[in-house]
């Protein structure tokens, strides 16, 4: 079977969504699909015909190689990719049953059910308080109190809470590293997105931080459907359901991340993730 | 001799050249301010702040002088700073790439290093002619318009060096783009716009030439945006010129001033740039 036949096959409809209504191990509904997705840079294709499903209150890690598409596959999820002219994408992504590739779409609200953490920390240049607020405040005016709470609730399920309740009228810029990742990704549920898309969140990060990080995403895993681009074969291991590999703009495989790692169908992963080439 | 002795030799002859060539530079910087303080401090009196420009052969100060030139300044920086800010953000927000973005960054530029007698010409023929009369607001205008390159530029610059990934993670939010400008870019380059802003007022606070075609000068306290009104530059090139010596140091005064306060504005923009760099 050719990768794309492969991909094609696995590239079903959406489930019914009460599937995993009784048991959370049982296959989980399908929270979005790509459906021959190409992609282009000007008249560089960067993706060529992607299909595959991304699970609701599961994490697929996309891996592959420098330059294969992984982080140009997560930009199409929210349209990015669209703050820059010469870029675009076709084929269908369903979310929920909804192509968002069509022109119509309100992309800002897009971007609302579709939360995005970058591989740099990007802390606006405001206090801790207000870079999380920033967001919610995007969708309208709450009571000071309530907005408190919200600040907090987020700040808290991206564990940083207890490491800034009390400088949270301090620059966000003046936390570590990993603080400044975990601001981000408190920023982004904040505003209580159904997908959350982490490009490779902890590579610019030190063991110790990436392990929160890894710890936070199984947390967050309960709420939301994640898709988490990576470069360390061990993280998407450690953290993932779902596993695709893609290499120069394909994808080569998708599946359970356990089969991928014990038992890749295709040569061309098993090389991959057994670190023979990439 | 060999190969390192060779080169030490070579850098101490470059190194001495840059030393002379650097040493000659300043020399003449410091023999320009040494000259001002030596014949400008004697005229900083209290009477210079507070009386009129005199007649030859009596008292007086730059009084008249020194408000005018706040005053068209001031609206010049009123009328530049938004324009530029505006026009700065819209080459580096919305149209880096595009042919007119290109078009509107060369003619800037051109605007940049006109001579600003040009631009005093052109507010004559536009304003003075017209009106029939030298006015403020004509001085006001000329200076507005040698404001708005430099803000444009430095406001384009700055919002150049605000990463992509803040822009890209304000969107990634849902945040539209108006928002993702003000709230984000801004706030990350704000020092460095304000900066743009102070260089441009110590630019036009010695500028001369334009005032000459549009304020000129006026020897009364005056108000009146519509008359002709004094200016430190004008004032000081008229008395400068003059044989009369108590022109001609009050001239020295008034020249002093200008220095000290493009001096301050200058070390107030470094300050302010050094600032924002240390804290990011």
């Amino acid at each position: 079977m050719s990768p794309t036949q492969a991909a094609a096959r696995l590239a079903m409809p959406p489930a019914p969504s009460d599937s995993d209504a009784a048991d959370p191990q049982a296959t989980s509904r399908q929270k979005a699909v790509m459906r021959n997705v190409d992609f282009f840079y000007d008249s560089f294709q960067a993706l060529k015909n992607i299909s595959l499903p991304l699970h609701d209150k599961r994490v697929t890690a996309f891996i592959g190689p420098s330059g294969c598409g992984k982080s140009t596959l997560l930009r199409i999820l929210n349209r990015i990719y669209e703050l820059y002219p010469g870029q675009r994408a076709t084929g269908e992504v369903l979310v929920d049953g909804e192509n968002i590739l069509s022109p119509g779409l309100d992309l800002n609200l897009l971007r609302a059910r579709i939360g995005m953490v970058f591989q740099r920390p990007t802390p606006f240049p405001m206090s801790i308080y207000d870079n999380i607020a920033f967001g919610i405040r995007l969708y309208g005016r709450l009571p000071r109190s309530e907005l408190d709470d919200r600040v907090e609730s987020a700040l808290r399920r991206a564990a940083l809470w207890d490491e800034v309740k009390d400088k949270l009228r301090q620059s966000g810029l003046g936390l570590s590293g990993g603080q400044q990742q975990r601001l981000c990704i408190a920023r982004a549920v904040a505003v209580q997105p159904e997908i959350l898309l982490l490009d490779e969140p902890a590579s610019a990060l030190d063991p110790l931080s990436t392990q929160r990080i890894e710890e936070l995403i199984a947390e967050l895993k309960a709420d939301y459907c994640i898709a988490i681009v990576t470069h360390n074969m061990q993280q998407a291991a450690r953290s993932s359901d779902y596993t695709a590999f893609m290499y120069l703009g394909e994808l080569i495989e998708f599946d359970e991340t356990e089969r991928i790692f014990t038992h890749p169908k295709q040569k061309h992963t098993e090389d991959y993730i057994t670190g023979r080439f990439g | 001799m060999d190969i390192y002795t060779r080169r030490r030799i070579a850098n101490s002859v470059v190194m001495s050249l840059s030393v002379a060539a650097t040493a000659f530079g300043l020399m003449w910087l410091v023999l320009v301010l040494w000259t001002l303080l030596w014949n400008g401090v004697a005229a900083i009196t209290p009477a210079l702040f507070a009386q009129m420009t005199p007649p030859p052969g009596s008292a007086g100060g730059l009084l008249n002088a020194i408000f005018g030139s706040v005053v068209m300044t001031l609206i010049a920086t009123l009328i530049g700073t938004p324009t530029g800010i505006l026009a700065g953000t819209f080459l580096a927000e919305y149209s880096r790439k595009s042919r007119f973005g290109d078009v509107v960054r060369f003619i800037n530029d051109i605007l940049l290093s006109a001579p600003s007698i040009i631009v005093g010409l052109f507010v004559y023929e536009l304003m003075v002619v017209r009106m029939g009369h030298f006015s403020a607001w004509a001085g006001a205008v000329a200076l507005a318009i040698i404001v708005i390159p430099v803000v444009l530029r430095t406001t384009e610059d700055m919002l150049n060096l605000v990463p992509n990934a803040l822009r890209e993670a304000a969107a990634a939010l849902g945040s539209p783009k108006w928002k993702v400008i003000v709230m984000v870019s801004y706030r990350a380059a704000i020092q460095g716009m304000v900066t743009g802003v102070m260089l441009a007022v110590a630019r036009i606070a010695g500028e001369t030439a334009p005032l000459l075609f549009t304020a000129l000068n006026n020897q009364f306290w005056s108000t009146d945006l519509n008359a002709p009104m004094a200016n430190l530059p004008v004032v000081i090139f008229q008395f400068a010129m003059s044989p009369y010596a108590d022109w001609q140091t009050l001239a020295w005064g008034g020249a002093l001033l200008i220095t000290i306060t493009v001096l301050f504005l200058n070390i107030g923009a470094r300050a302010l740039a050094s600032w924002s760099t240390f804290k990011q």
